[in-house]
Formats: structure tokens, sequence, C-alpha cells
């Protein structure tokens, strides 16, 4: 055999090796949801929506853990979006090339690095302690907003750059003001990136179970938070609670409850990678 | 008017301000309390001790075991995830037809917004049994499972990243190598990833920031016994499983039990803060310039 043919059959093994690749990792995925779907379809009926915990598994349910999730999502939200949107807007708009920005910039990368768990740390002493909150739907929303603050500053920025300059000078040449411009034209014409990227980073938060263990979110709650400054727990630690238990039918329930995070998550994901192809398609400069 | 475009940049300029103010809080927190506990606990036996058992009657407080811990699942799961990532963003780059790319693209994405507390569940259920069946001296909980399965969860991190420094490349660079008669192969592995090789390197630290935080996974999967060891086939404990497992207990406020998470907590810190500095400079000062 030649030279070049080595290399060309090289070159083919390879290209072989790259499908292997990027189809184990799906497969893996495939595997697991379907392993899920036995597991747990068959323990999802309205009781199990409906029913408190118990330490009985089969009447056992996610009422408090989704009611809880409920919470912590639209308190955080609520939080994060205008601090975020507020945030990338100046960094984008505002924000001249000095120091200060610089200095945020590289800040904001940092935070956006940091281990969830440690902002877990962060909400028990301040949210927690300081403010006095314990381990209340406020507190665990405050830590959750702060977590998903870094996402939603990145990409409201980067929404906010893809709107052209001449939109901008063709305001400002109607006499609008800088804010005027922004409210009016830029943002509308961003609105698109931004949801996708406060959609993404709703998507996050839903997942998220160590920082609010940190917090002192319970696994056991009896009822249902009625304010923000109820106890509380979430769908990720009510799973978490009942994978660490060794009967199997915690095990059945913990699937079941997977497959209603599962849906959440991806409904979410979904909808982000719908408004990113839709505004990407309709948007042309 | 002017006033009120005043009131609106200084609201927005506060917004900005907020992060550096989240930062400061971060590291206040976990210095305080940590200065605390090195005032009960010297540093030298910390960073020594090979030992560490704050929750027992027989105090040892050395972050060692938990430390070892962290770096064995990373190292697992970056085995798993570097070849399978890399090999991936050289097949999308090179060899993937256009509509094969852009579908599987955001189907890779899913492998990384499935929440944590998912694969631990995945790990623990079913990667265990399956390696069990060959390795049968494995134990329940071990680093080997949680690290595998934290490995998937980070190769879309590793191919996008590569990918995007891959195409980075410039096409006369790529089209020189063709042009001498390169394979494909060839071209990827002489030329295009020697080229995006800081951005490469930039994926793979972000990973393993990444992986040295995760939490979840290696609390339902790796077990809590801290262990100076390497051996994969055994329960570990990792930092942030101890964080985990402190939370979930009656430790008393002001204890020197409870401090010990924000000990714990801020050599997490220092790691993943080290890392993303280290990614940034890279990205700094050894991005290629090719005009």
């Amino acid at each position: 055999m030649t030279n070049s043919e080595l290399n060309r059959l090289k070159d083919k093994a390879f290209q072989w090796f790259g499908i292997f690749c990027t189809l184990i990792g799906l497969v893996v995925l495939g595997i697991f949801l379907i392993n899920i779907l036995i597991d747990g379809l068959g323990r999802i009926d309205w009781e199990f929506l409906n029913n408190l915990p118990s330490r009985r598994a089969h009447r056992a349910g996610i009422y408090t853990a989704w009611i809880g999730t409920l919470w912590i999502l639209t308190l955080s939200s609520l939080i994060a979006f205008p601090l975020g949107i507020a945030a990338g807007v100046y960094l984008e708009e505002y924000g001249k090339k000095n120091r200060l920005s610089n200095f945020l910039e590289v800040n904001i990368s940092n935070l956006a690095g940091v281990p969830s768990i440690i902002y877990g740390l962060l909400g028990l002493e301040i949210f927690g302690r300081v403010f006095g909150l314990g381990g209340s739907l406020l507190t665990g929303a405050l830590t959750l907003a702060l977590l998903i603050l870094p996402i939603i500053i990145v990409t409201t920025r980067e929404a906010i750059k893809a709107v052209p300059r001449s939109i901008r000078d063709a305001s400002f040449a109607l006499g609008a003001s800088k804010w005027q411009t922004i409210w009016y034209q830029v943002l509308p014409a961003s609105f698109g990136g931004v949801l996708t990227g406060v959609i993404l980073a709703l998507s996050r938060a839903v997942g998220e179970a160590a920082p609010l263990i940190v917090i002192g979110a319970l696994a056991y709650v009896p009822f249902a938070p009625k304010s923000p400054l109820d106890e509380f727990t979430v769908l990720p630690i009510q799973i978490f609670n009942w994978i660490s238990r060794p009967q199997a039918a915690f095990a059945t329930n913990a699937a079941a409850a997977i497959i209603i995070l599962l849906i959440i998550t991806f409904t979410l994901n979904g909808i982000a990678v719908y408004l990113r192809y839709r505004w990407q398609k309709r948007v042309k400069w | 008017m002017r006033v009120q475009e005043r009131i609106i940049e200084g609201l927005l300029w506060l917004s900005a301000v907020i992060t550096i103010l989240v930062t400061i809080g971060i590291i206040w927190v976990l210095l305080s309390e940590s200065l605390t506990f090195f005032s009960e606990v010297s540093v030298i036996d910390f960073l020594t001790d090979k030992q560490w058992t704050p929750l027992f009657a027989d105090k040892h407080f050395g972050i060692l075991p938990l430390v070892a811990g962290t770096l064995l699942t990373t190292a697992i799961a970056i085995a798993v995830a570097l070849p399978i990532g890399l090999t991936i963003a050289i097949y999308l780059n090179t060899y993937a037809p256009d509509g094969f790319r852009s579908a599987i693209k955001p189907m890779l994405e899913i492998l990384a917004s499935i929440p944590t507390v998912v694969y631990g569940f995945f790990a623990l259920t079913v990667v265990t049994p399956f390696l069990q069946s060959f390795i049968p001296s494995l134990a329940g909980f071990n680093s080997l499972s949680a690290g595998m399965v934290m490995g998937i969860m980070i190769i879309p991190m590793i191919s996008s990243l590569s990918e995007d420094a891959i195409s980075a490349v410039p096409k006369s660079l790529r089209e020189g190598a063709y042009g001498m008669g390169a394979t494909r192969l060839q071209t990827a592995f002489g030329v295009l990833v020697p080229a995006a090789s800081s951005g490469i390197l930039v994926s793979i630290i972000l990973a393993i920031s990444r992986a040295v935080g995760e939490t979840m996974i290696v609390a339902i999967a790796a077990g809590q016994q801290p262990r100076l060891t390497a051996n994969p086939l055994v329960p570990v404990e990792t930092i942030t499983t101890y964080i985990v497992q402190v939370s979930l207990g009656d430790v008393p406020h002001g204890s020197l039990e409870y401090r010990t998470i924000f000990a714990a907590g801020i050599t997490l810190f220092i790691f993943t803060f080290a890392l993303n500095n280290l990614s940034f400079w890279i990205r700094k000062k050894y991005q290629e310039k090719y005009d």
C-alpha cells in the first residue's frame, strides 16, 4: 500500500470515528431518557402532581415541590430580569471604554464561572443571616437571581450589539434623546435576543439544587408556600431527596419527578431555540 | 428632560455596579468565615493533614482528601470529554456536511441543559450497575461513574468552544494544506489544531473549572467518604459534596463545623477563580492574530 493510500484510509477511519463520537453522547442521552420513561411514566398521575410529600412512597407527591419551583422562578425573574437587562444596556450603550467598564466586563465573566454552590454560601450568609430571611423563598429567589444575572447580562449585550448603528443614527437625527432611542428603537429591535437569554437563564434556574440546599431549602415541607417568606422545596431538591433513599419505590418517584422536571427544562429550551431561529430569520438589517 | 436622562443613566449604572457588589459579597462571606475558622485550625494542618473528619469525635481538618476527590472526578470527566469533544469539533468543522452540522449542534447543547440532579440519578441507577457487570469490585458509590457522566455533560462545552476556535483559523491556512495534498485528517492535526491550540486550551480549562464546581452528580453518585486516593472504584467525597452534606445536616450556626463549609468553599473558589483567570489570560495573550 502506498503512503497516500494509507493516508486516505486513516482519513476515512477518522471520519467514522468522528461520527461515532458525535452520536455517542446522543445515544447515551437516548438510553437514559428511555430508562427514565420506563421507570417513571407509570407513576405520573393526577394524584402524584397534587399530593403532599409523604413517608410512604406510593402516597408521596410533588405538589409542594412544583409550587415551590413556580414561586422561585417567578420571584427570581422579577429580581434578575430588570437588573440584568439594565446592566446589559448600560455596558453596551453607556459604558465608555474606561477602566471601570473593563473591570465590570472581567468581573461579569468571572461571576459566570463561579460554581453555583458558592452562590449558595453567599445567600446563606447575606440573605439568610444578615437580612434575616432564613431559608425562605425570598432567600432562594435572591440567590438564584444573582446566579443567573451574568447569563442575562451577556445575552442582553449580544442582542443589543446586533442592532445596527444606522437605527440609532436615524433616531438621533429625528431629535430623540439617548434614552428615547434605547427605549423606542434599540430595545424593541433586540427584543427577541433579550428574551432568548432570559428564557435560557430561567431554564438554568429551574434545574439548580445545590445553592438552594445550602441556603437551607428543605426536602420535607408539609405545606405549599403561600408567601415569599415561607419555607419551600423545589423539584430538583425533592428528586435529590428521593434518590438518597434506599427503597426502590422512591427511585420510581424520583424518575417520575425527573420526567416533569425535564418537560419544563426542554420546553423552556425549545422556546429559546425557536425564538432565536425566528428572530434571526425575520430581522435582516 | 435632561434630569430624567441623568436619573435613568444613574439607575442603569447602579444595576451594572451591583455585579461588583456580588463579587465583593462572595469574597467577604468566604473570607470572614474562613478567617475565624483558621484562627481555630492552623493553616498548616488544613493543607497537610491527610484526614478530613470535622463531624466526628476525633476531628481532623485536612482538606487534601476532599481536594483529591474533586481532582479525581474532574480528571475522569476530562478524560471522557476531551477526546470525544475535540473529535466532534474537528469532525463537525472539516468533515460534516453543513446540514448535519446545523442539526447536530443544538442537539449536543441539550446535553448541557439537563439539570445535574438528573445526571446524578443516571450515574447512580444506570451507569454504576452497568459498570459493575464488568468490574465486580466497583462500589455502589464511586468516582468512576460520577466522573464519566460528568464528562458526558461537559462534552458540548469542549466541542462548541473548540469548534469556534477551529473555525476562526483563516481559510488560507486550510487551503494551503489541501493544496499541498494533505488529507483532511492531516490538515486537522497538522494545521488547524495547532493554529487553534490557544482556543482549545481555553475550552479545556473552562471545562475543568466547570467539573471542579459541579455538585449534584458527585453528591449523588460519588459517595460521602473523604479519602485520599486515586482509586476510581471506591467512594470519595468532593469539596462540593461536603458542603451539601453539612447543609443537609443539623450543624448549629457559628460552630466550628459550620465554618468548615466556608473553608471548603474558599478552597473551591480559589481553584475556579484561578482557572477562569488563566483562561482569560491565555485568550488575551495567545490568541493568534491573522491578517
